[in-house]
């Protein structure tokens, strides 16, 4: 069994044998879908630790990104490489992700969880300590026994992240994990995202909400018409935003 | 018309009095209809849930004729089996013919169809809203299937319900590879066509009335369990 007592970034190291995943590259990376090229040539290269926020407005494909990198699509085009190795089956275990719309099973909030540590092959009596520390932290013990799709939008999306963090993921990727919650949901999250950082867990989250990209981000990558046209830190990008585009973006005005 | 009044009434008493010979047909009826439902389920739900989740050559065609397989005719399902279970036929050393067995058989392949074909459907529903969840978190296609089945379980009744009703109401495959033999297969529809054929209205009347208290009972019993699990926000 594990220390509870020790902090999570040191038992995770323990856990997660292998080599690092990061960086992650993009390299001239497409994706078409119906004669439209949705991801236009992307390259980039993520490397830091901390939180990545992938942003743009409607429709620049930030989600489609986001899903090629975690590997539920496939390019059309270029390649992707985790510190230099094509995706895989083993690398792809070690990352989890956050869907815009909760997804959760006919199940019970503690039900759901237990669902996912099973798929990663977590043994059972390990299962039923996180899925405890899981509900602990997304402040849902109470609702452990609640079927999922019963708790409110914010329970579920928190639901949700807890899932993800409980698999105790080295990436977590998350696809505008706000967009429709109410403030105080929101709050949460962001705090979650910030301890699940500070533990050594990368996080790459779309939005296209401004305010939350100043809240959370170390770095930021602007996307546009399926281009990466800005990539730096989140202080040059908010600063000295370089294209037009960001610029605008940024002064909230709309972005064509 | 006093003829038919007076049929009613037998058969009612029939039922009251719980007459021997109509509770031994209902409860054959009952017996075989049931087990050919739940051996049906044993293989359409896996076989359901597989063609919504595995991607293969030739799915397309396996959907289309599962489909159309839900119409078959019980007569020739009858004849089928028959075939196969003939003193003639492949299994024929079996000495099945006119037996129960050989009724659940026949009522299963009419069964099979309906619950597979419904579970791929409420699979295949299902799958669209839990599909990139599920390979997020790197679940393999039996996984997932497993997943669907269970998630989708309070639907399935459905399917059970749908293919219960047609084994309790069908009459040409049971009376083709059973025979109608009294005491032995004899069961609701068979006794009814029977019956009316003899002039024994009042028997095929009250055989008539299990049959649809039995279907009705069926019905709400299961819809009543998938009102309570729509309410749990399950369905």
């Amino acid at each position: 069994m594990l220390d509870p007592a020790a902090p999570p970034h040191l038992r995770k190291s323990s856990l997660n044998a292998g080599p690092p995943l990061l960086p992650l590259e993009l390299c001239g990376l497409s994706y078409e879908t119906g004669g439209k090229r949705v991801i236009d040539g992307v390259d980039a290269r993520i490397e830091e630790p901390g939180i990545t926020v992938v942003m743009g407005p409607n429709g620049a494909g930030k989600s489609v990104l986001l899903r090629l990198m975690h590997g539920l699509i496939a390019p059309s085009d270029g390649e992707i490489l985790w510190a230099g190795l094509r995706p895989n089956q083993e690398l792809a275990r070690r990352q989890a992700m956050v869907f815009q719309k909760p997804v959760l099973l006919r199940r019970s909030a503690a039900g759901n969880i237990r669902h996912a540590l099973a798929l990663r092959d977590v043994d059972r009596d390990e299962r039923e300590a996180r899925i405890g520390e899981a509900l602990r932290l997304a402040g849902l013990e109470r609702r452990a026994a609640m079927p999922a799709r019963t708790l409110s939008g914010g329970e579920q999306q928190r639901l949700c992240l807890a899932r993800a963090l409980s698999l105790e993921p080295e990436v977590l990727f998350l696809d505008e994990p706000t967009a429709s919650l109410d403030p105080a949901s929101t709050l949460h999250i962001e705090r979650r995202l910030i301890e699940a950082q500070r533990d050594g867990i990368k996080i790459i989250v779309v939005t296209h909400d401004v305010g939350q990209a100043r809240r959370l981000a170390q770095d930021i990558i602007f996307l546009h018409h399926g281009r990466v046209i800005e990539h730096g830190t989140a202080k040059e990008f908010f600063d000295h935003p370089q294209s037009e585009a960001a610029r605008a973006f940024v002064a909230g005005g709309l972005v064509l | 018309m006093a003829d038919l009044i007076a049929a009613f009434h037998t058969a009612l008493r029939l039922i009251v009095t719980l007459d021997p010979s109509l509770i031994e047909i209902v409860v054959l009826s009952l017996q075989v209809s049931l087990l050919a439902v739940i051996l049906a389920s044993a293989i359409g739900f896996p076989l359901g849930g597989a063609l919504a989740v595995y991607r293969f050559p030739g799915r397309g065609a396996v959907t289309a004729v599962l489909s159309a397989l839900m119409g078959l005719p019980p007569v020739v399902a009858g004849l089928v089996v028959y075939l196969l279970l003939s003193n003639a036929g492949p299994l024929g050393v079996l000495h099945l013919l006119y037996t129960p067995t050989a009724m659940v058989v026949a009522q299963m392949l009419l069964v099979i169809p309906i619950v597979a074909a419904l579970t791929r459907q409420h699979c295949e529903d299902l799958l669209e809203e839990y599909d990139e969840q599920l390979r997020s978190l790197g679940a393999s296609s039996r996984e997932i299937t497993a997943t669907l089945l269970c998630d989708g379980r309070y639907r399935l009744l459905t399917a059970v319900l749908a293919g219960f009703g047609r084994a309790i109401a069908e009459v040409g495959a049971v009376m083709i590879v059973g025979g109608n033999i009294d005491h032995v297969t004899r069961t609701m529809t068979t006794a009814i066509a029977l019956e009316t054929s003899k002039g024994n209205i009042a028997l095929a009347l009250a055989l008539g009335m299990v049959l649809l208290a039995t279907s009705f009972a069926v019905n709400s019993a299961l819809l009543a369990v998938r009102r309570f699990a729509l309410r749990l926000a399950y369905a």
